[in-house]
């Protein structure tokens, strides 16, 4: 008795409590949705080979393609996720910063004022780099202005969440740019049998968890995020570690710009990252952080995020337009958040002691 | 009294830099662009007309951002009540009826916002960013076509989206030899009114400075005897109640009910509202700063429609540039009264 208390109270302290559920419940609802329509309840979980005309035999599954899909929001998470632990803040401008690293990666590609090209101006590596550094300048800026400047996070990133996407259009000379090449295409496409955005999402992962986990990183941009002042004092250089974040903030959305351009071999500078803050942020919120900083959990961000992609999937298997899908994502925010919010904690605290009371009565 | 009212702190500066900017940059549009009408006085009136929505929602968002919260939903709102609108009066429903139910639906939307922001204590963000969500899910639920609102729809209703309001001055004789007389929309009005209620509000009334305190210092506020969550809870029912009200205004102008329509509008009032001198933090700020705010956002977009020759981006480029100088200004001061605060 005792021992299967304690395992519930482990459970009930684990910190990707929240994602893990989330996800199951979306998984639930797939194999209802199944057996209600008669297809075989696991058709969600199956995979299967197939073989296609462009990327050879490849992975094909409900899953594979959450995972390929999910990938942008889980590389913006993960940056997201520092900024958030860092400076109690969230950064809104990453959507449009992706675009106008696409923008960028293609008209370095492309040449200036070209709609489209099958040859590239310039080696693949340089485009792609040049992109990703246009996201590092990107988070630079914002990293000022929130490190140095002391302004609000929000309103920092105000500036490039509006101004980016025209700056986009502007490199672009108002056009979609196309780079029909092959090459570019790989960042989205496949490699060997998995997606290659899944293998990019992992690789940063991996790359970010080494860094904060084998570095003293991690620990500092916690103790940051917890108490700026006592960190400082404790002889932390809270500035440049809050900067460093935004930095590798903008570096992540660099990549998940390219990645996003890719997938569609094109600059598609009104449409790319829409609303991807947003899913970034509320991947950030569904993983368990608290949006008031300081302890983080990476793993759950990106569970996160593919969990919103899974819920995202659901609905549009479910027959909700692309259009619609907002409505049910802001009830499960308002869920999220009310569960999480102080005053809600405190009454079912105050139940569980009652309940304790009348026991020992 | 009057030497405290002559000395310049931070604030007022601000302000009249940003009346100066707006000074400068239209009579440089006159200069620039006389030849093609710049300087009639109807060029304003336009200004105003099209963004007679965005003052009243700016007016109601300063006063979220006074107490030292955001609301991002507000654009989407706006998309939600033009649907409501376009629907409900192709559905048969007269035009009065429509409005009233629009405005209680703000009512209740401010109401649950404030419920979560005040009473369960959830970051304003995050919860605005919900509410966002919901309203643009909702347009698309109500309708996902664009639904334009006709004279065979509803009369009364287009009546009054073509109503003009003259203004005796000002005009000018077109190349025909008729005089024009400048006019401005009915909205207009609405929204001018909307600014003088709000800025007497702010300035009067005992829920006006409340929304000063709790911006100022929420906890000396709460020791004071004010009940904050209260205050706050209000301040989003406000800004909710102006929204549905600007929402109206914006479809009088747009006539149709469409998903996409006022994207991206919180961002226009909130950066109108930061360079109009509200800080963000809360506390600091007035509408009538917004006012020009929204008024230099307005002149930017209309210089740039008169050229006719630069890119559509350029305004977003401006405003964020703007932004970028007023937020920096603003954050030199703050570090200027730190210091002196240590002396």
């Amino acid at each position: 008795m005792k021992n299967g208390k304690l395992s519930w109270k482990k459970i009930k302290s684990w910190n990707l409590l929240l994602p893990v559920v989330a996800l199951l419940l979306v998984m639930a609802v797939n194999i209802i949705y199944d057996i209600a329509n008669g297809n075989n309840p696991l058709a969600f979980f199956t995979i299967t080979l197939q073989q296609t005309t462009g990327n050879g035999t490849i992975l094909y599954g409900r899953i594979i393609d959450i995972l390929n899909r999910g990938s942008e929001a889980a590389i913006l998470a993960i940056g997201m996720t520092l900024v958030v632990s860092s400076s109690a803040g969230t950064d809104i401008s990453v959507g449009s910063v992706m675009s106008l690293c696409a923008s960028f990666c293609c008209m370095l590609l492309a040449g200036y004022g070209v709609s489209s090209t099958s040859t590239l101006a310039v080696p693949l590596a340089v485009g792609v780099l040049g992109g990703i550094l246009m996201g590092v300048v990107c988070g630079m800026f914002n990293g000022t202005l929130v490190a140095y400047f002391k302004i609000q996070p929000m309103v920092a990133t105000l500036i490039l969440f509006s101004a980016a996407r025209a700056i986009g259009l502007l490199l672009c000379n108002d056009l979609i740019v196309y780079v029909r090449n092959g090459s570019y295409a790989f960042f989205g496409g496949f490699i060997g049998l998995l997606p290659t955005p899944l293998v990019i999402t992992a690789i940063c992962a991996v790359i970010i968890t080494l860094l904060l986990k084998k570095t003293a990183l991690g620990m500092f941009i916690q103790s940051v995020g917890i108490n700026p002042k006592a960190s400082r004092i404790a002889g932390l250089n809270s500035k440049r570690i809050i900067f460093l974040t935004y930095v590798l903030c903008g570096l992540f959305a660099g990549i998940a710009g390219i990645v996003a351009s890719s997938r569609i071999t094109s600059a598609d500078s009104n449409n790319i990252g829409l609303y991807l803050e947003m899913d970034a942020i509320l991947a950030v919120a569904l993983g368990g952080n608290s949006l008031g900083g300081g302890k983080f959990s990476l793993a759950g961000s990106i569970i996160g995020a593919y969990t919103i992609q899974a819920i995202t999937t659901t609905l549009y298997a479910l027959g909700v337009s692309a259009a619609q899908a907002p409505v049910f994502k802001a009830v499960i925010v308002v869920i999220i958040v009310a569960i999480q919010s102080e005053p809600v904690r405190n009454y079912f605290k105050k139940a569980s002691l009652a309940k304790k009371a009348k026991e020992v009565a | 009294m009057k030497n405290k009212k002559l000395s310049l702190n931070g604030h007022t500066l601000l302000l009249v830099i940003t009346i100066a900017l707006f000074i400068v940059l239209y009579a440089g549009g006159c200069i620039a662009y006389g030849a093609k009408g710049f300087s009639h006085l109807q060029t304003f009136c336009n200004v105003l007309i099209t963004n007679a929505g965005l003052i009243c929602v700016s007016c109601g968002l300063t006063c979220v951002m006074l107490t030292g919260g955001i609301d991002i939903s507000v654009g989407a709102l706006i998309a939600m009540d033009c649907m409501m609108l376009a629907v409900g009066m192709s559905k048969g429903i007269d035009a009065v009826p429509m409005i009233i139910i629009v405005l209680i639906v703000g009512l209740v939307f401010g109401l649950f916002q404030g419920y979560m922001v005040g009473y369960l204590n959830i970051q304003p963000f995050i919860v605005t960013m919900a509410g966002m969500f919901f309203c643009r899910g909702m347009t698309a639920v109500i309708c996902t076509d664009q639904v334009s609102i006709t004279e065979q729809i509803n009369a009364t209703f287009y009546k009054w989206a073509n109503a003009k309001v003259t203004i005796p001055f000002g005009g000018y004789v077109n190349n025909k030899g008729k005089y024009m007389a400048p006019y401005v929309r009915p909205g207009v009005v609405v929204a001018i009114l909307v600014l003088v209620l709000i800025y007497l509000m702010l300035r009067y009334t005992k829920f006006g400075r409340s929304l000063y305190a709790v911006g100022g210092n929420t906890q000396s506020a709460t020791m004071m005897g004010l009940n904050t969550k209260m205050i706050k809870m209000k301040a989003y029912v406000l800004s909710s109640m102006l929204c549905s009200i600007g929402g109206i205004c914006y479809c009088l102008n747009t006539m149709a009910g469409s998903v996409s329509q006022a994207l991206g509008l919180e961002m226009d009032a909130i950066s109108s509202a930061v360079i109009g001198g509200t800080l963000l933090t809360g506390g600091v700020g007035n509408v009538f700063g917004t006012f020009f705010g929204v008024l230099i956002n307005g002149t930017i977009s209309s210089i740039v429609k008169t050229n006719g020759k630069l890119a559509s981006s350029w305004p977003n480029i401006l405003t964020a540039a703007l932004l970028f100088v007023f937020i920096v200004i603003q954050s030199v001061f703050a570090a200027i009264r730190e210091k002196s605060k240590n002396k």
